[in-house]
């Protein structure tokens, strides 16, 4: 079955007629090809074409639906081909750092994948050392994934996908947002592996043109279909374009290219007398010790095109956020039209247009309705709204558009209507943070012929951020940014000359290795190293070790990560150990049923000696609080609606002196039925409270004799005192632990499918099996030692003992900690974002919990759905079982059957939450 | 000062404009609103619902049989005959909450004036369908003897009448519909506001407003009076259709008195609705802060066990609580009609602690934008 691919020039992968869509949209539409081995192929066009689609259905992260695919030599539609290969591929998907847990060090990042590929600890240490001193990640092994630079976490997302020296590499977009210096580095190390490992294959998708030079091999894809293939040469040669971006756009077909045309910057005319309109002196911005702007100096003139580049979080946004006002300077000046941001920043915001790289318009507006908010926002006098918004829909070629939602609309599109938004008011100042990330070059090139019309006829200046340089090079001047501080500040063609390089990205290049010495050459170095050390004599040899089925590597890996990830989340965490305990101390002292001090008033019309003594009887009680006496009915009317007396005696005129005649008058109670369960009970007091007195009377007639006196005893059993508390705690246990166990572990997985790091289960070794129990293990640890505490909690707080076998009631919790957080995973599941799963549990735990299980009436009362649902809720069981132990002072022996039950339902929940886990995308 | 009070009705008017494409927050409020009322009303039985019984006959007399057959649907479950060494067994297990002895002679005793005993075992982990069936059976057992002994009415001292004032059947369903209403009025006040702000966080929409001429004040004043529209309208529709038309609850007092209650409420439950969303990162740790919060603001507000009830403590730091005097004024003017002469109190409270949430997440607002 398996081929040797090593030798031949057979394809590594070879798509027939591959075909997939998205609900309507198609994404990739009859793709064949083949993709030759042991080569470095590019996959080149701009987003939303279909370029991860495809590699995604390569790895077998996304479940296939048109065509046929052949990977490594396998169908992928079959599923054992796809378990075999997975070890063999490396996928490295979209977007910085999607397959790592940035609350992660580097090092744990690491370590997660080199077990999960079921390397030994001294394998892991040498491959974890050998990969992070090739990369120079090895200083910062301690670091937080989320807290690296961009450049940083490609190369960690890097290093995690070579752990398993993989056959083949597929990086989706991995320079995407990242500096120069970084990508090149990249790339180097992409070339130094490649002669490490020259039979490994590289499919690589890129939107930088530029790169694209360096490949070896290029597929050029536009709306879902493939325009051409060949060497980088080749596509040129067959364009007769000067470079890869001119040799793409010619490559799309007629109408897209059309309106596209070669951009002319026209000359900045300088007015020397006139005043800068952005002035920075030795702007500074510390978070803590942190620098993040180190004293950054420019002036910028009216009208200038001012580009600033850098690598993400090397403070080009927080100097923004610095001149825009957001955020104030800790050192230094910032002047707008010389006058310093400071204080009220309300006039010079008046003066601002902003727009960032993520869409920052409403997205459940329509365009014009976006349109019509900002210019009224911005001040515009009512009857010039619509006018300048309609002046911006010509303008920007919004107007076939108007009226649709900007969710809907593409990239460049919603691009063009922020700037739109952004210049509504006619702003002096512009502030464009990177505006044209992720846009393809034809859209990207329209968008700069708007800007440089904004800076060349309406004398607009334009602050702006980008990683292209191309567009840099259109800028008046640039500035470039490394680690907070501001390396040159000139003209494009000034820097070039200046580094005597060729390139303005050479020339860059150049000045961040001057600024941070080390990163460069000690790559060179580090890389040497690494080829240097025996490289396997076996062709991986612990690929034998990866077990088909269950691995308890695998398992522990999992259970380790998803520990370390709670424990680093402060709100979950929280809501782990004291949600539970905080939960029963409300619901033990909320839901009470001990009616006392009920307040109540007399109406004595009879003032006499035995309405006293009747009025006495009812005020001694512990459950009556008497109020002042109330002497009419319309006080009477009063004092019941405001709530203050929630029941009155009404003792009618001459009640003595019927008593003594034997009328048998009768007393009037008011009561208050707003709230008919205190009502009902406040009745059952007062007839008990009426039997005593009329007890107490007859002890003084000795002759009154009672025909039918009969008594009844009750016996409140496991509860005598008839106290709330020990009915409430031992059923409040089990609802708790039914449903925040629930939650937490529903919202592990969802999580994973939110921040894109489900993608480790799609494409590595790693089963469902040991996937989902594998997270669950630390929510099970954590809810048995909550499930321990509220037994404490019961015993010491709420003074409510263990009278069975404590050993029994621990024993059950366990098991019954397993199910509900089984259930959270279950719910997890079948569902797609955090908020909804949050929903549905709570939905799918609260209500059977509370309502069906025999907290309040027993299931076999019950009817129908309830009636079916009580007897398969596990809370039903555990309420048997806690109730049993609490009041009710069984053990063992008595209990086995709800036990049985318990530990029965923990295989049929998690087989269930196994299987509606998908591996693969759909 | 015109420009604020524009920018406040713009932005509120944004806030609208999404909700109403939001389907699932729609969905949600119409949810809440009528279904989630209508079966918190209808859904939980009244108080005493199908009591499961059994009795231990030892009389075997005319009178224990009557008794036998005394208990019935819908309160009762029919009485199952069980014997005297069954009790712990069955009532351990859980299989009744009742069960009643009659004992040998019972019949005859009673006759002869003995004063005898019935004994009545109540399962009390059943909560308040232990207390309440307690007096029922009682009550039941009494009726039924004095029935039997027909002619032979005793003399009594004095009787007592029971009159239930503004509920007389002391339906549960009136009570249970207003309170669920009462709840979810702070539920969502809470995640209306608090999504429509993490949302505009999350979409980095805030951030761009906070580059306009727009300030902190003005979008949380916005946020705040679109959502607590959205709530006043639903809950009067609610109240008038669902709660009044269509599960017929009585409305005693002013409905407009109670909407401007329910609006000094939303006023404070929106400001904690903002507050919550800037300590929460995103939704879903609101979600889970959510749980935290809003479940000890209803349980310990007086809709689940009377305020009076509740330890000196919780009722002292439950005055700090906007959802305390909300249940407060709504069961005065809902169910006793009770005017603003009564109900000022609780609002002006209300006004006090709305005034102090809202500074304070002002304050924080404007500190996790800054």
């Amino acid at each position: 079955m398996e081929q040797d691919f090593s030798g031949t020039k057979e394809p590594v992968v070879r798509f027939r007629d591959l075909t997939l869509s998205y609900g309507k949209v198609l994404a990739l539409d009859h793709v064949s090809l083949d993709l030759p081995a042991r080569t470095l192929i590019g996959l080149i066009g701009p987003d939303g074409v279909g370029k991860s689609t495809l590699l995604s259905l390569i790895t077998g992260a996304h479940a296939m639906q048109g065509g046929s695919l052949t990977v490594l030599g396998g169908d992928m539609r079959d599923k054992a081909h796809r378990n075999r290969v997975c070890p063999k591929i490396a996928y490295m998907p979209q977007g910085l750092g999607k397959n790592l847990y940035f609350t992660l060090t580097v090092e744990e990042n690491l370590q997660f994948f080199g077990r999960l590929f079921g390397h030994d600890k001294a394998e892991c240490r040498r491959r974890i050392d050998h990969l992070t001193k090739s990369t120079g990640l090895y200083k910062f092994l301690d670091r937080p994934a989320g807290k690296l630079s961009g450049g940083m976490k490609q190369k960690l997302g890097l290093c995690c996908s070579l752990i398993h020296d993989p056959d083949l590499l597929i990086l989706d977009e991995p320079t995407t947002g990242v500096d120069p210096l970084a990508r090149r580095q990249f790339w180097d190390l992409v070339d130094s592996i490649r002669e490490e490992q020259p039979n490994m294959s590289v499919v690589v998708a890129t939107a930088y043109m530029d790169e694209a030079q360096r490949f070896e091999y290029l597929i050029a894809m536009d709306d879902g279909k493939i325009l051409d293939t060949g060497t980088p040469a080749e596509l040129l040669k067959k364009t007769d374009r000067p470079n890869l971006d001119a040799a793409f756009i010619q490559l799309l077909p007629e109408a897209k290219r059309s309106g596209h045309k070669e951009l002319t910057v026209p000359p900045l005319e300088v007015d020397p007398k006139e005043a800068y309109a952005i002035e920075a002196e030795g702007l500074t911005r510390r978070f803590g010790s942190f620098v993040a702007v180190d004293h950054v100096s420019f002036k910028i003139r009216g009208g200038e095109i001012f580009g600033f580049l850098g690598s993400n979080g090397c403070g080009k946004t927080t100097t923004m956020r610095m001149l825009t006002g957001l955020l104030p300077a800790t050192e230094g000046t910032a002047k707008l039209f010389g006058k310093p941001i400071s204080g009220d920043t309300m006039a010079i915001r008046q003066n601002l247009g902003y727009m960032t790289q993520l869409f920052s318009l409403y997205g459940d507006l329509s365009c014009r309705q976006n349109l019509f908010l900002y210019a009224r926002l911005y001040g515009i006098p009512e009857e010039k709204v619509a006018s300048s918004v309609e002046e911006m829909l010509e303008r920007f070629q919004l107007k076939e558009i108007e009226n649709t939602l900007p969710k809907d609309l593409p990239l460049g599109l919603k691009q063009r209507l922020s700037l739109a938004a952004a210049v509504i008011h006619h702003p002096q100042i512009l502030i464009l943070d990177e505006p044209t990330s992720g846009v393809d070059p034809v859209a990207r090139d329209l968008f700069w012929e708007l800007i440089i019309e904004l800076s060349r006829r309406d004398k607009v200046t334009i602050f702006i951020t980008t990683h292209f340089m191309n567009e840099a090079e259109r800028c008046d001047r640039i500035s470039l940014m490394h680690a907070g501080k501001s390396l040159v500040c000139d003209t494009p063609a000034q820097i070039v000359k200046n580094r005597k390089a060729s390139t303005l990205e050479e020339a860059f290049i150049g000045y961040l290795e001057d600024a941070d010495p080390s990163s460069g050459k000690k790559e060179k170095v580090a890389a040497i190293a690494a080829a240097e050390e025996p490289s396997g004599v076996e062709k991986n040899p612990f690929l034998k070790k990866i077990s088909r089925f269950f691995s308890f590597q695998r398992y522990f890996t999992c259970a380790w990560r998803e520990n370390l990830e709670l424990l680093r989340d402060p709100i979950r965490a929280t809501l782990a150990l004291f949600g539970a305990m905080l939960l029963m101390f409300v619901m033990g002292y909320g839901i009470n049923m001990d009616v006392e001090d009920i307040s109540f008033a007399v109406l004595d019309r009879d003032q006499s000696t035995l309405s006293t003594n009747y009025v006495l009887n009812i005020a001694g009680s512990r459950y009556f609080k008497e109020k002042k006496p109330v002497r009419s009915y319309e006080e009477l009317d009063r004092r019941m609606k405001s709530g203050e007396l929630s029941l009155v005696v009404d003792i009618p005129p001459k009640f003595g002196q019927d008593v003594e005649k034997g009328y048998s008058p009768e007393i009037c109670f008011w009561n208050d039925g707003a709230m008919p369960s205190r009502a009902e009970t406040v009745s059952g007091y007062v007839s008990s409270l009426h039997k005593q007195w009329l007890d107490s009377r007859k002890e003084r007639e000795p002759n009154y004799r009672d025909k039918t006196a009969y008594s009844v005893e009750t016996r409140y059993r496991y509860n005598p005192d008839v106290l709330s508390l020990p009915a409430m705690v031992p059923a409040v246990i089990p609802i708790l632990l039914m449903m925040i166990p629930a939650i937490l572990a529903a919202l592990s997985v969802v999580r994973e499918k939110e921040m894109g790091s489900i993608i480790n289960l799609y494409v590595t070794p790693l089963s469902r099996g040991e996937f989902l129990l594998g997270k669950q293990l630390p929510y099970v640890l954590f809810s048995v030692l909550s499930a321990f505490l509220l037994v404490v909690m019961a015993v010491i707080v709420f003074d409510v003992p263990v009278k069975g076998s404590l050993f029994t009631l621990l024993l059950a919790l366990a098991l019954y900690c397993v199910i509900s957080t089984g259930f959270g995973l279950l719910a997890s599941s079948v569902t797609k974002s955090q908020i909804a799963v949050i929903f549905l549990t709570l939905l799918a735990t609260i209500l059977p919990a509370t309502q069906m299980c025999g907290m309040m009436n027993p299931v076999e009362t019950q009817e129908g759905a309830a009636k079916i649902i009580g007897e398969i809720y596990p809370t039903t069981y555990m309420l048997l079982i806690s109730r049993g132990i609490f009041n009710k002072a069984l053990y063992l022996r008595d209990l086995y059957v709800p036990l049985l039950v318990l530990v029965a339902e923990i295989p049929v929940i998690l087989t269930l939450g196994i299987l509606f886990q998908r591996k693969q995308e759909k | 000062m015109l420009r604020t009070i524009k920018n406040i009705y713009f932005l509120g008017l944004k806030e609208l404009i999404s909700l109403f494409r939001d389907y699932l927050l729609l969905i949600l409020i119409v949810y809440s609103f009528t279904a989630a009322v209508v079966v918190a009303s209808k859904g939980k039985p009244d108080s005493l619902s199908k009591a499961a019984i059994a009795v231990v006959d030892e009389d075997h007399s005319q009178l224990s049989e009557k008794l036998f057959d005394a208990f019935f649907p819908p309160m009762f479950l029919p009485a199952k005959e069980i014997g005297r060494p069954d009790i712990d067994r069955t009532m351990d297990e859980g299989l009744y909450t009742f069960v009643l002895v009659i004992p040998v002679n019972f019949e005859r005793d009673l006759f002869a004036g003995r004063d005898p005993a019935i004994q009545l075992n109540v399962d009390a982990t059943r909560m308040s369908q232990a207390f309440t069936g307690a007096g029922y059976i009682q009550q039941i057992i009494g009726m039924e003897v004095s029935d039997f002994l027909a002619a032979k009415q005793s003399r009594t001292l004095a009787q007592t009448v029971l009159r239930n004032r503004f509920n007389p059947n002391l339906s549960e369903p009136w009570f249970d519909s207003v309170m669920q209403l009462v709840n979810n009025v702070t539920m969502l006040a809470i995640i209306l506001t608090g999504a429509a702000l993490i949302k505009e966080r999350e979409n980095g929409t805030l951030e761009h407003l906070l580059v306009m001429p727009v300030n902190a004040f003005e979008i949380m004043v916005s946020k705040i009076w679109s959502m607590l529209l959205v709530v006043l309208i639903s809950t009067a529709l609610s109240v008038i259709f669902v709660v009044h038309l269509y599960l017929e609850v009585p409305i005693e007092g002013s409905l407009s008195l109670f909407l401007f209650g329910v609006a000094l409420h939303l006023f404070a439950a929106t400001s904690l609705g903002i507050f919550l969303a800037c300590i929460a990162q995103n939704m879903p740790q609101l979600g889970m802060l959510l749980i935290l919060i809003l479940l000890p603001l209803q349980m310990l507000s007086g809709t689940v066990t009377p305020m009076e009830s509740m330890p000196q403590w919780v009722q002292t730091i439950m005055q700090a609580a906007p959802t305390t005097h909300f249940v407060d004024f709504s069961q005065s003017i809902l169910y006793r009609g009770a005017g603003l002469e009564v109900v000022w109190l609780p609002f002006l409270k209300l006004v006090i602690i709305g005034a102090i949430l809202f500074a304070v997440s002002l304050a924080r607002f404007r500190r996790s934008v800054a």
